[in-house]
């Protein structure tokens, strides 16, 4: 296990190079400097702040400092909010992102797996059909869209839960999670009702309802570990796709994290915040991927095989 | 497969393909999502004929008016009829929901199938490097992309196209490492038959159901990308428009006006919903292993 980990982890430092690479390379072939966006400013200031950023030289030494800058974990100076660094900027919304996407997943797997395994007990007939139209419509309603609705409904016409803001009223952080959960909600009931079909069928789960187990005991005890695997292998990617959703439901409810930050990089071509922001993404979907195959291994006896005969 | 003796002994033969729409025409869910594509795509195609007014034509004295006679779908802020900026709107989204697909179709489809038919090193090579994509956060690329170059229709179909390519790959080799194993590949072989026709008779007539299935489910996503893009005022540029953009601008005004956010958004999902049936339903269809019961 220890030795599969850090084969991964390995393989993960390239992919990083070739991430911090790209990125730079198509953040410093953007038309215009950082600052010329800005009013007029005179040639020497210009040159100054040039000078101060090192854009004054050429770029693979800017390349080569960055990297070095990142190594040690230092994502430089934000060329938009003077003062402040990326990764004050970065540290900042963390929290709230993480938190965010913590809920999210929760209310994501709550329900997911709930309705997954309903609808797997008995496929074909309303008690599948039901849920799963729920999670198509759950797919089909992207966040961008379900948001605004919710908004409308249950805070503006309602007026049962407040509608922007993080952290300030009670009860506002229950729209943020609902948004950005319900379309994980949706994969993963269709997930877990595909991996527990599959294991239902076998000969494992024949012989605990012929040893008489309630069907409580067979779903919980011996169906839910291998039919959710799926489940988990899921996981992974979807921690990733969260930030990316992060973006939106930030946005719609004004909340201070990591995504809203990065949108509002973007329009500003804050460069160094777009960098670090992207570096900062890359190495967190890689590690998040890695748990989860870690997850799987762990919970599939005939992958840990493998892994050990590796 | 061209075994008409055969089959006049038993039963009449049906090809995959008949056997699929069979199938097809079984699930009615999917059918539905096929006709509203159908009705959607003559609607996106005649738009500049049948759209009840101008794209920019505005009834200033029309101004943000709920749905009516006159304007079924109601008017936005500037009076400009809802219906007819839906359709345009449609027209954008569909045709970057096709285009981009079709481009990550290209892609996927000639590397996956190198990559799977020449195998060895140059497909350990190949799949590699899509490995190392896989592990890239791409939402976050386009966005720079966009950022970097401009907001610009072009550049979005590529943009999205060059990330969905890789699950296209992915399944195209795995059909073709298969394939090529197979016994009646084997039997083509050695009945003398050249590359070519083995390609062209056997191979790629096997791998078009998965592509066919994988291309219907890779649209909605790529229009979704598209709508969360102009969502974020990061897409699509006015004064073009795509339903994304609409719900934005929708969003700014649902208190007073829903309408203008409630529509495009029925829009959008509605599509996206008759894309996904299509979509597994093809799947039910296509799969040899559901089939004959």
């Amino acid at each position: 296990m220890l030795r599969f980990a850090l084969g991964r982890l390995l393989q993960a430092i390239p992919v990083l190079l070739v991430v911090i690479t790209m990125t730079f390379l198509l953040v410093h072939s953007a038309p215009g400097g950082p600052f010329s966006a800005d009013k007029a400013v005179p040639a020497e200031v210009l040159e100054a702040l040039e000078a101060q950023y090192n854009l004054d030289q050429p770029l693979w030494q800017q390349y080569i400092s960055y990297l070095g800058d990142v190594v040690r974990g230092d994502m430089g100076p934000s060329f938009k909010y003077p003062g402040r660094s990326v990764n004050e900027l970065i540290l900042s919304g963390l929290g709230t992102t993480a938190e965010l996407g913590l809920y999210a997943m929760m209310v994501a797997v709550f329900i997911g797996v709930i309705a997954g395994v309903t609808a797997s007990m008995r496929p074909n007939t309303m008690q599948d059909y039901v849920p799963m139209t729920a999670a198509m419509i759950g797919i089909c309603m992207p966040s961008f869209l379900l948001g605004p609705l919710l908004v409308l409904v249950f805070g503006i016409h309602l007026e049962w839960l407040p509608v922007s803001g993080w952290n300030q009223i009670p009860g506002d952080k229950i729209l943020p999670a609902i948004t950005l959960g319900t379309g994980y909600a949706a994969y993963i009931a269709r997930l877990s009702r595909g991996g527990m079909l599959e294991v239902l069928s076998q000969d494992y789960i024949r012989t605990a309802r012929a040893k008489g187990l309630s069907e409580f005991l067979i779903i919980g005890k011996h169906a839910l570990r291998g039919g959710l695997i799926p489940v988990v292998a899921f996981l992974g990617p979807a921690f990733a796709g969260l930030l990316g959703g992060s973006f939106v439901v930030e946005t719609i409810y004004q909340i201070p994290g990591l995504g809203r930050f990065y949108v509002q990089a973007a329009f500003n071509r804050d460069y160094t915040m777009i960098l670090g922001t992207t570096v900062f993404f890359a190495t967190l979907i890689i590690v998040f991927n890695l748990l989860s195959d870690m997850l799987a291994v762990w919970l599939n006896p005939k992958l840990r095989q493998q892994v050990r005969g590796v | 497969m061209d075994s008409n003796s055969l089959d006049t002994m038993a039963e009449k033969g049906t090809s995959l393909w008949e056997d699929a729409w069979i199938k097809l025409r079984k699930n009615r869910l999917a059918l539905m999502g096929l006709g509203l594509l159908i009705f959607l795509c003559l609607v996106s195609l005649l738009t500049p004929w049948i759209a009840p007014y101008g794209y920019e034509e505005q009834d200033l004295l029309m101004g943000a008016t709920p749905p009516s006679a006159e304007h079924w779908l109601g008017t936005d802020v500037f009076g400009r009829d809802m219906l007819t900026r839906i359709m345009w709107g449609g027209r954008v989204s569909l045709m970057v929901g096709f285009i981009a697909t079709a481009v990550a179709l290209a892609i996927g489809v000639i590397y996956g199938a190198v990559a799977g038919y020449v195998g060895g090193r140059v497909d350990a090579v190949m799949m590699r490097l899509v490995d190392i994509l896989y592990a890239l956060p791409f939402m976050i690329f386009i966005i720079l992309l966009m950022v970097v170059f401009g907001r610009n229709l072009l550049l979005l179909f590529f943009a999205i196209g060059a990330v969905e390519w890789l699950t296209m790959a992915r399944i195209v080799r795995g059909q073709v490492m298969s394939l090529r194993k197979q016994e009646f590949v084997e039997a083509a072989h050695s009945l003398g038959l050249s590359q070519w026709i083995i390609i062209r008779r056997h191979i790629i007539p096997n791998t078009l159901g998965p592509v066919i299935v994988y291309t219907t489910l890779t649209i909605p996503s790529v229009m979704l990308l598209e709508a969360f893009l102009s969502f974020l005022g990061l897409g699509i540029q006015p004064p073009q428009s795509s339903w994304g953009l609409l719900i934005n601008y929708g969003v700014e005004t649902m208190e007073e006006y829903p309408w203008l956010l409630i529509f495009p958004g029925i829009a959008l999902s509605l599509t996206l919903f008759a894309l996904n049936f299509l979509g597994d339903g093809l799947r039910d269809a296509l799969d040899p292993r559901t089939s004959k019961d």
